[in-house]
């Protein structure tokens, strides 16, 4: 297993897949010539050409649209919104066109399109470059939506969207590109349904995804060196659909809860493994379940401010300790 | 076209009037839900422009006006008005509706509901055209309102770049809802603001068929020989209102009147009668034989077709669940 950084990864399931098909295309702003604002698409301009390796222009919606109108013929895109920020101006017709064809089409139509695309809070970007939008994705039938913590995630993850007969979101986050992890050497497919469960434990359940995964990770560590506590981490990969066993099965064993976002917590992940808690496994739980998120604040450009509003893996332990009633 | 060809048109286009006019009938007595927007004035439009190209190989794409564009692709009339019907045996199954027909079988992709929102599906239609190497080419059909969405120059754009296969047809009725063209829109001619993307355009009266087919002719044979998009757009008018709530209070009875005298159907009628190709009796029994084959055929299909059942409200959700296994599980085939 080779140690590669996640936009390697990221680059190595582009390549492979698009050897493997020829209908395989990707697309996005700067991605082909330039080589991909994170470098996620290098090399594939000079090796696939023009026409499948797609230097778009600016028109987010356009383009995004143009690549599920080909992805209706058969055609797999796998598109690029540079930023997650940006989406917003694709949602029409990632909601709209892909998340409903096959229903409203009573079967006859699907978009296998992959949108991939950079969110969650980078350093003092601002109000309009550092969004988590995964919510807003999560909560649409139809879609699906996957965000790897790790390379071989990143990697396997882009290869079963790509094969995947449905419209799969896939939301990385900006600061994890340059991420170094072991991804297997041969072809790898990660499931897009499912959870993982990062490091077993035993008193407390640390809910994360994405980057969040690695606050709690650290959190773990320190709980258990610091203080005594056993804390399991689990990898909330899949978002759509969020996995209600995964979840029961852990909290079964602790009894006690934390998640941890990077979002903001009104509608979000957190609100909604509390949910499926309620469902699943309500009287298994022996305190009530807490939320670690940000604050509820337009990204602000201040560096101290930015660092109040996002939170880290020190408020994973606070939260922990305050459940044991440590602090 | 030939003398049997415009036979045959005006006999299809008896049907797409007839049927959209049945369609209103069963909406009134509550057999057809939600909007409803219906076709007569067009014909000429669709009819035109699909004897340019090549229905059921051509892809079509386009708005919620949709149930004569899937008839004249080859979607079954039964099916469709199943489908306004709600039901099983529908275009869609019962899941889409009057502004969601589909049939992907003759290569007619669809009706949507958001205005423009077609503009980038055709482009992208177009691109796997390219990609694959087919002769088919795209034809998006979109009203006049639609040229004022953002996509419609993001597609454009990208049309011209890549030089893609695909026809945009802008039947251009003057009006989007109540609102009419001069209040909306700083252009009213509409194949003048594709200029500045280098698309070549052409515009034509859309009521007379044989000059739509005339122009669309140039615009089809362009597009299918490689030389990138192409627009045109069509001058005309719906008879009835935008959709079944709408009491046309924006528009006068006069100038409804002035469109009627130059009703598509009624012009080819008469010119093949001028032509000696058929009699005023010939005409009369065209319209009664497709009223029965509506009536014995078509809506007798729709009542008597079953409904969807409960337990399939979300089957077409996401792909068929046993062969996604691989991917859900991560176990390569
Ligand atoms: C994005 C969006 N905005 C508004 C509407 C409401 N709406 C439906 S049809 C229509 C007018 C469109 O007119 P035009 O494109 O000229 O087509 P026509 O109905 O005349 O055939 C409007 C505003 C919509 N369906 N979608
Ligand atoms: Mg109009």
């Amino acid at each position: 297993m080779a140690q590669i950084m996640l936009w390697e990864a990221i680059q190595r399931a582009h390549d492979e897949e698009m050897s493997r098909d020829p209908l395989v295309i990707c697309m996005g702003e700067d991605i082909g010539v330039a080589g991909g604002t994170y470098k996620a698409t290098k090399g594939l301009y000079e090796k696939y050409g023009p026409l499948r390796v797609m230097d778009t222009p600016i028109s987010e919606g356009g383009f995004t649209g143009l690549a599920i109108g080909a992805s209706f013929l058969g055609v797999r895109p796998i598109v690029e919104i540079m930023s997650v920020n940006f989406a917003w101006l694709a949602m029409d017709q990632m909601f709209n066109s892909a998340a409903k064809i096959r229903y409203m089409s009573g079967g006859q139509l699907a978009a296998p399109c992959v949108f991939r695309s950079a969110g969650g809070a980078a350093h003092q970007l601002g109000a309009q470059h550092s969004a988590r939008m995964e919510k807003v994705f999560m909560g649409i039938a139809g879609l699906r939506v996957v965000t790897p913590s790790n390379p071989k995630q990143a990697y396997g993850l882009l290869k079963s969207a790509i094969r995947c007969d449905d419209p799969v979101f896939i939301n990385e986050h900006e600061l994890m590109y340059n991420m170094k992890g072991e991804v297997p050497d041969g072809e790898y497919f990660h499931p897009l349904e499912g959870s993982e469960v990062a490091r077993a434990g035993t008193d407390v359940t640390l809910f994360g995804y994405n980057i969040s995964v690695h606050w709690c990770l650290k959190a773990a560590e320190i709980l258990d060196k610091q203080y005594g506590i056993s804390a399991e981490v689990v990898d909330l990969y899949s978002l759509s659909p969020l996995d209600r066993a995964g979840i029961k099965a852990s909290v079964s064993k602790t009894h006690r809860v934390v998640i941890a976002e990077e979002d903001e917590a009104p509608v979000g992940v957190g609100s909604e493994v509390i949910a499926i808690i309620n469902e699943e496994c309500f009287f298994e739980l022996d305190a009530a379940p807490v939320r670690v998120h940000s604050a509820l604040v337009p990204q602000p450009y201040n560096h101290t401010l930015e660092k109040a509003a996002i939170p880290d893996h020190e408020d994973v332990v606070k939260a922990v300790l305050k459940l044991f009633g440590k602090a | 076209m030939k003398i049997e060809d415009k036979k045959r048109v005006l006999r299809e286009m008896v049907l797409h009037r007839r049927f959209e006019e049945r369609c209103y009938q069963a909406y009134i007595e509550r057999k057809i839900g939600g909007f409803l927007h219906l076709y007569p004035g067009q014909e000429a439009c669709c009819n035109g422009v699909m004897e340019a190209a090549r229905p059921g190989h051509d892809y079509v794409i386009t708005g919620y006006r949709d149930h004569v564009h899937a008839i004249k692709c080859g979607a079954d009339p039964k099916e469709v008005m199943a489908e306004l019907y709600g039901k099983e045996t529908g275009s869609s199954k019962g899941r889409g509706g009057s502004m969601h027909i589909f049939d992907a079988a003759h290569h007619f992709m669809g009706g949507y509901a958001l205005v423009g929102g077609p503009f980038p599906l055709a482009a992208g239609i177009a691109k796997a055209i390219q990609l694959k190497g087919g002769d088919e080419i795209a034809i998006c059909f979109l009203g006049d309102a639609a040229n004022n969405q953002g996509v419609f120059h993001e597609t454009l754009n990208m049309a011209a770049l890549w030089k893609l296969p695909v026809l945009f047809v802008c039947e251009n009725n003057l009006y989007g809802i109540g609102t009419s063209i001069e209040r909306s829109t700083a252009v009213v001619h509409q194949h003048k603001r594709v200029a500045a993307y280098n698309i070549p355009a052409d515009e034509c009266d859309g009521q007379d068929i044989d000059i739509v087919y005339e122009h669309a002719r140039k615009a089809v044979d362009h597009v299918r020989a490689g030389n990138g998009p192409f627009f045109l757009e069509l001058m005309t008018y719906r008879y009835r209102g935008h959709s079944m709530s709408d009491s046309r209070g924006y528009r006068s009875r006069e100038e409804e009147e002035v469109w009627k005298q130059r009703d598509p159907i009624l012009m080819l009628r008469d010119r093949l009668i001028t032509a000696g190709a058929m009699t005023m009796a010939d005409y009369e029994t065209i319209e009664k034989e497709t009223d029965a084959y509506i009536e014995n055929e078509v809506i007798k299909f729709a009542e008597e077709s079953p409904e969807p059942r409960v337990e399939d409200l979300e089957k077409y959700v996401l792909a068929d669940r046993e062969s996604q296994q691989p991917w859900l599980t991560g176990k390569a085939a």
